[in-house]
């Protein structure tokens, strides 16, 4: 990998904070904050997976970055561009519109019913001059056949297909405009576990074959493991673990992450774990979320200090030299977590 | 590719309906005879050409009323005036309801509130009262008529298309085309109106037959259609007498038959749409 590469995408102390309004008189009564304070990258040609509860502000930050709202706070780059003074210019934004896509996650609802699907696929083409007349059937043609569907899908309405039909037709349409990033907003948690794996593997295979930087937001860590080349951990509007997807599921670190993983079902008796930790309560309130370390009400270790103190996200020494993408980056290292304890804990246990 | 378009959905769900499909038969008649009038009326509408309050005879089929005029030709015309200023003033109330539901919907905040606030205010308006006011203001008169009637009627359609694009603008294809950097013209009016155009048709139908109606009440008030042009609210304005209404029945049953079955007719297909129409039927 190249050293001094360029992350396509960077987030820089995001915050997303929505206005909830109540009272007689309507008025600000208080703000939820959704997203509050994220810093990631990501590289060309990766995909940064991001996993939390319902309610975490994964998907909040997946809307930011296509541009569908603006963030209160921080910076999006993308490339060398700050995306917001992009979107001033009216020429800048339609150009870096259509680098920046999303798929859904409810593919009952992401294509217009009273559409043709060749009207769906055709009309942004066009209009972007990504294609022209002569072309477009041709062009949507390659496409469709690339997310592997049918030529008589055109002339079709979007209710005559299956779920998973659909999210094709809706990855389709991301592609159509030759996009450079995808957010895939939880693709696949609307539809049977057996289709799954195919939209998964579909999603591995495009990305690798047109180079493609993905945003993988889903709750479910099989499949965020599965096509995700990095992961952070979300909890309550804070990353609290960001890493290198292999590193963070062998090592998790954060508790939260730790839970999480235990969360996950094993399908072989003989490896089940006796001992099942699992998370007590909700996800807290984000409009008055606990002081300190957000997860401390939930969290069997919690000290103290938690209770005080905002964690930082620190790294992590890796225990073993790999040569894993990203990690030999001098600046900041790869896998990082935001809780003392459970690193000093570790710190401990190396020396000891 | 043998699937069934949406138009033939449609058009098989509304051929259930046989109450409708009747209607739509007999609407169509009434409105070919109508349109047609110049050709099938025996008679010139303004024509004095018979005696005075004639019984229905073999020359004067529906009689003639109290100056000698035809009543089947002047039914005829003041047929053709009655769909005229129902029809009129459901296009100009439609094109304002959804213009202004549109704006509300879609852009909120401000434009919302104050597009509706001026909504509850003229739906909170007697509006019998609001138009024999602006009857009296502006001369009444056919145009005027027609502008009125398309004034008032605007507000259950501007509150209908608002709540439907509220729901839409949230819908997953209206963000995706914004994220494909599709302009605001298309997301409005390729993408949003072609949702909402369903329930607008519908409500239209019933915004159609209450003009008909209005338009009936005012001419028959004298504030609308001005004689000697025929509409069926003034044809039926003679039956304010009571002579006429007693033993002169050719001058009142006509008009207001066709009134009742137009009006009847328009309400029993804006039914059988709202269930042809329905995106959850089969």
């Amino acid at each position: 990998m190249d050293e001094k590469k360029m992350p396509l995408i960077r987030v820089e102390d995001m915050k997303k904070y929505y206005p909830s309004r109540g009272g007689i008189i309507m008025h600000t009564t208080g703000y939820v904050k959704a997203v509050d304070g994220v810093s990631f990258e990501i590289y060309e040609g990766e995909t940064l997976g991001l996993v939390g509860e319902s309610g975490c502000g994964k998907s909040t930050i997946g809307r930011q970055l296509v541009g569908l709202e603006r963030p209160t706070a921080g910076n999006i780059w993308y490339r060398k561009d700050n995306l917001d003074a992009l979107y001033r210019n009216r020429k800048e934004m339609r150009r870096v519109r259509t680098k920046l896509q999303m798929v859904f996650q409810d593919p009952y609802s992401s294509l217009n019913p009273r559409k043709h699907i060749y009207d769906i696929l055709a009309q942004p083409m066009l209009y972007h001059h990504i294609s022209d007349k002569a072309y477009v059937e041709r062009d949507i043609l390659k496409i469709l056949d690339m997310v592997g569907l049918p030529k008589t899908t055109l002339g079709r309405y979007p209710h005559e297909f299956s779920g998973g039909q659909r999210q094709r037709i809706g990855i389709a349409k991301a592609l159509s405009l030759n996009p450079e990033f995808i957010v895939c907003d939880e693709p696949v948690s609307a539809l049977d576990v057996s289709i799954q794996a195919q939209i998964l593997n579909l999603l591995k295979e495009l990305q690798k074959e047109l180079g493609l930087t993905l945003l993988f937001v889903g709750h479910g860590l099989g499949a965020v493991h599965y096509v995700s080349s990095r992961i952070a951990v979300m909890y309550l509007g804070k990353i609290v673990e960001y890493g290198p997807a292999a590193e963070v599921f062998r090592n998790p670190v954060h508790p939260y992450t730790r839970a999480l993983l235990e969360a996950v079902p094993v399908p072989d008796p003989g490896e089940r774990k006796t001992e099942h930790r699992l998370l007590q309560g909700e996800i807290g309130n984000s409009t008055n979320p606990p002081a300190g370390c957000r997860f401390h009400p939930r969290c069997p270790y919690a000290v103290e200090q938690c209770r005080k103190e905002t964690p930082m996200l620190c790294g992590i020494a890796p225990q073993k030299k790999e040569g894993t993408g990203g990690q030999d980056r001098e600046t900041a290292p790869a896998h990082m977590a935001a809780c003392p304890v459970a690193l000093s804990g570790l710190e401990e246990g190396k020396h000891g | 590719m043998n699937s069934e378009s949406y138009m033939q959905t449609v058009i098989r769900r509304f051929r259930r309906h046989h109450l409708a499909a009747v209607s739509l038969l007999v609407l169509f008649v009434i409105v070919a005879a109508a349109l047609l009038a110049p050709v099938i009326a025996p008679y010139d509408p303004d024509e004095l050409a018979g005696p005075f309050s004639g019984a229905p005879s073999r020359e004067f089929w529906l009689g003639t009323d109290q100056i000698g005029r035809d009543v089947l030709s002047r039914l005829l015309y003041a047929t053709r005036i009655s769909l005229l200023v129902g029809v009129m003033a459901t296009v100009i109330s439609t094109v304002i309801g959804v213009i202004l539901g549109l704006i509300a919907g879609y852009f909120g905040g401000v434009a919302d509130m104050v597009i509706m606030r001026f909504t509850d205010m003229v739906m909170s308006f007697p509006y019998i009262l609001l138009v024999l006011v602006a009857a009296a203001i502006f001369k009444p008169g056919l145009w005027n008529i027609i502008l009125i009637l398309g004034f008032v009627d605007w507000p259950g359609i501007a509150r209908l298309v608002r709540g439907n694009v509220l729901n839409l603008r949230e819908t997953n294809f209206v963000k995706g085309n914004i994220v494909a950097g599709m302009p605001l013209r298309h997301i409005l009016f390729s993408e949003i109106l072609p949702n909402t155009v369903a329930p607008i048709l519908i409500y239209a139908t019933s915004v159609l037959a209450l003009s008909i109606l209005d338009e009936a009440a005012l001419s028959f008030l004298g504030q609308g259609v001005q004689p000697p042009t025929a509409s069926l609210g003034n044809m039926l304005n003679g039956a304010q007498s009571l002579t006429v209404l007693t033993t002169q029945p050719w001058l009142w049953i006509p008009p207001g038959l066709v009134i009742i079955t137009v009006v009847m007719a328009i309400n029993f297909i804006g039914d059988a749409l709202r269930d042809a129409l329905d995106p959850n039927g089969c």
